[in-house]
């Protein structure tokens, strides 16, 4: 028997030794209470290795230590949940939009005259909680628009000039699509609605008819229901890409993201709706267009004034400074982040992810990002992401694309009332689901 | 401790001078796997049920509010119709695929040219993930579908049948196999006793060889309906639950399953963990029960030899 008790008690001893490994290789890399540390989980994946490069050079220049830990494309709020369970939290974290606000609100420390926050050059981008404290600061921000080939435009001869709004956007388009034949290239790109393309329009398009009724009613924050005021401006222009486009309305559902940007980096289409993000991959890495040749257009829809329209800016890149993290780590945060928007090497870095609003930011290297510069400079206006407001909004853009597949497929007044049902019941609905 | 002496075997591995020690340390050979079992598998299952009664956000934060989570759980429209859906897959994907799976067993047992090769053919689209599967088969549906100026995710029908056929496609090879041990163990000597008696192909096959394969038929049965209403890859891959419709007050995705139904509920905000939670411990007690009474139900068909 006692020989029994001994297997049994060295067998946990064997146990616990392993227990002891795992937690003692943790410790090193964990805080030191005096100085605190950073550990940042970044959400952009195409930021690790600059981010990386910031956190080493951060560590080399203080001595304090910064972590950053990018989670797998697609996956942040599984990892986000994961590792704030953890003892060694995140102490700076990403935060979408309103609704992500609303689950992390706990865990955001409030920003409001902080050095970081300070250095903005607008506060448009920030996320605030009902009392109007800023929880989560938009560090990046990105436009969208429609990106237009202008050596084509010439080609078929037309020039950026003649577009000012939506009706001399459909004649130009028109034209182009009826002689498509004969000059080799179509007006519009593919508007697949397979997943990896779907969220230009049941996302971005659809800010469209929001941003415009929220500016009438003067919303500024989540609304339980809309109205659809503008929801024939939106069938105006998505009528426009299904019908001045190569690919046949039916088939949009298995038309993926790929496919549209092949044909506008081919030289196949004239107009491709899409973000500043497509700047790299249509001027360098993929397709080596000519810098010059491309620029982007807001996204006009027949709305009264929209002459003066500029691109849709905004961001999901919200930054949120982990309260429930030790003292000293939220201040070694603090400190980062105002060392990030204030020391050259800070800026440099996060410059080279995009574009910033930082007063130190240096002129943008994205061409896309200057056209809409321009624009504001010009006295247009800028379309905030209104889309960031939807509630339950996966499930929301799901159902608004499951009707535009069907009125796309049978483009009949019926499958219309199907994508404005969509769009307005849709929305009360998943109001409700989320406030449940 | 002190037992009378045995015989030693002849073997020396089995010898008790060796078996002893081995068997006294037992405790120490199984508990690598013993703790990976609990750390892996009890702890998160237990904490999965505590869980089902909280509201949480991260495990940490978790607050105990009752029955509440199962009370949203069972008043859910769509939780209700993925169960439907579910029900409805199990029965046909469990027909079909086990009706298919015997009948190519026996084809392929019958002596032909080239059954080995079958046999590999038939059993390959088991070794491909779910996911891949999923996108493979949405390719191959919408390129016909197209024909007919229409498309995969267009309404809850196609959706259904497209998932069938899928996992049909994907899971009769393994079946195939596992009812080719069972025709192989058929007594030869019982089925030339039946051609003695004068009995017909299909007696043969109604009165001797299946009644002789329900052991295969039962862990078949089992694998297909633990697999349909597990299924989740295939689903989400295959349509994601698209159609999603609005109907009067609510909505519902046409072509989920369980398994997604549960995933995606998790996935709406914090307020809605704990409710998915439930819906996963009421799934694990569904599957649960549904598995044990099929055991006892086919078992007691099988016949001894």
């Amino acid at each position: 028997m006692k020989k029994k008790l001994f297997v049994l008690f060295l067998a946990f001893a064997m146990v616990f030794a392993f227990a002891a490994c795992g937690g003692g290789g943790g410790s090193d890399s964990g805080s030191d209470e005096g100085t605190g540390s950073v550990y940042w989980l970044n959400m952009k994946p195409e930021a690790d290795e600059a981010l990386q490069g910031l956190a080493a050079a951060y560590t080399e220049e203080t001595g304090v230590p910064c972590k950053v830990v990018t989670a797998a494309s697609g996956s942040y709020s599984d990892t986000q949940t994961a590792e704030m369970a953890k003892s060694e939290p995140p102490t700076l974290f990403n935060v979408g939009n309103m609704s992500a606000l609303k689950d992390w609100e706990d865990y955001c420390l409030t920003l409001d005259g902080t050095d970081f926050m300070n250095e903005l050059t607008t506060t448009d981008f920030n996320l605030k909680n009902e009392a109007g404290e800023t929880k989560a600061i938009g560090w990046i921000y990105e436009s969208y628009g429609i990106i237009t080939n202008k050596a084509l435009l010439e080609k078929a001869g037309h020039s950026l000039d003649e577009i000012k709004d939506f009706d001399s956007l459909k004649a130009v388009a028109d034209d182009i699509h009826a002689r498509a034949g004969e000059l080799g290239f179509d007006a519009f790109t593919s508007a697949g609605l397979d997943d990896s393309s779907s969220w230009r329009f049941s996302g971005h398009l659809a800010n469209m008819p929001l941003f415009y009724e929220f500016r009438d009613d003067g919303i500024v924050d989540k609304p339980a229901e809309i109205k659809g005021t503008y929801m024939d401006n939106f069938k105006k222009i998505w009528d426009l890409y299904i019908t001045d486009s190569a690919q046949d309305p039916t088939s949009l559902t298995t038309a993926t993201g790929d496919q549209a940007e092949a044909e506008f980096g081919e030289g196949k289409a004239v107009f491709y709706q899409n973000g500043t993000w497509e700047w790299a991959a249509l001027t360098a890495d993929k397709f080596q267009m000519n810098p010059d040749d491309i620029t982007m257009i807001p996204i006009y829809c027949g709305v009264d004034g929209e002459e003066k329209a500029g691109l849709c800016s905004g961001t999901e890149n919200c930054l949120a400074v982990n309260s429930q993290a030790s003292e000293a780590n939220q201040q070694a945060t603090l400190d980062f982040l105002k060392w990030c928007v204030t020391s050259d090497k800070g800026i440099e870095v996060l410059s080279s992810i995009g574009d910033i609003p930082f007063k130190k930011a240096p002129e943008s290297a994205n061409g896309f990002s200057r056209a809409g510069a321009e624009m504001l400079a010009n006295g247009n206006y800028a379309c905030t992401w209104a889309f960031n407001f939807t509630p339950n909004v996966d499930s929301f853009r799901a159902t608004l694309v499951t009707a535009l597949a069907a009125y796309s497929a049978d483009p009949s007044d019926a499958n219309w009332d199907g994508v404005v049902k969509a769009f307005v019941d849709g929305w009360a609905y998943e109001y409700g689901v989320e406030n449940n | 401790m002190r037992k009378k002496k045995k015989k030693h075997d002849h073997s020396t591995v089995n010898s008790v001078l060796i078996r002893r020690p081995i068997q006294r340390c037992f405790p120490l050979f199984i508990l690598p796997t013993f703790a990976c079992f609990v750390i892996g598998f009890v702890w998160p299952f237990l904490q999965g049920i505590y869980l089902s009664f909280c509201t949480f956000n991260t495990p940490r934060d978790a607050k105990w509010v009752g029955f509440q989570n199962y009370v949203r759980a069972f008043t859910d429209a769509g939780f209700r119709h993925a169960f439907w859906n579910t029900a409805a897959f199990a029965v046909v994907s469990i027909i079909l695929i086990n009706v298919l799976a015997f009948f190519i067993a026996y084809a392929l047992t019958q002596h032909i040219k080239g059954a080995n090769l079958f046999r590999t053919v038939f059993f390959m689209p088991n070794l491909i993930g779910g996911v891949v599967l999923g996108y493979i088969w949405s390719m191959i549906f919408n390129a016909i579908l197209k024909g007919y100026n229409t498309y995969l995710t267009a309404n809850a029908t196609y959706g259904f049948w497209g998932l069938v056929i899928l996992v049909a496609w994907q899971q009769i090879g393994y079946m195939m196999i596992i009812y080719i041990a069972g025709l192989q163990a058929v007594p030869g000597d019982m089925l030339e006793a039946a051609k003695i008696d004068g009995a017909t192909g299909w007696q043969t096959l109604t009165r001797v060889i299946i009644p002789n394969v329900m052991p295969s038929t039962t862990i078949c049965t089992f694998l297909t309906l633990t697999n349909s209403f597990k299924l989740f890859d295939q689903n989400l891959a295959l349509t994601g639950g698209a159609p999603s419709v609005m109907l009067e007050n609510t909505k519902v995705n046409m072509t989920e399953l369980l398994a997604l139904n549960i995933f995606s509920t998790y996935n709406i905000n914090k307020n809605y963990h704990g409710a998915a939670q439930a819906k996963a411990v009421v799934f694990f007690i569904l599957v649960a029960v549904l598995a044990l009474a099929q055991q006892r139900a086919t078992r007691s068909k099988e016949v001894q030899q």
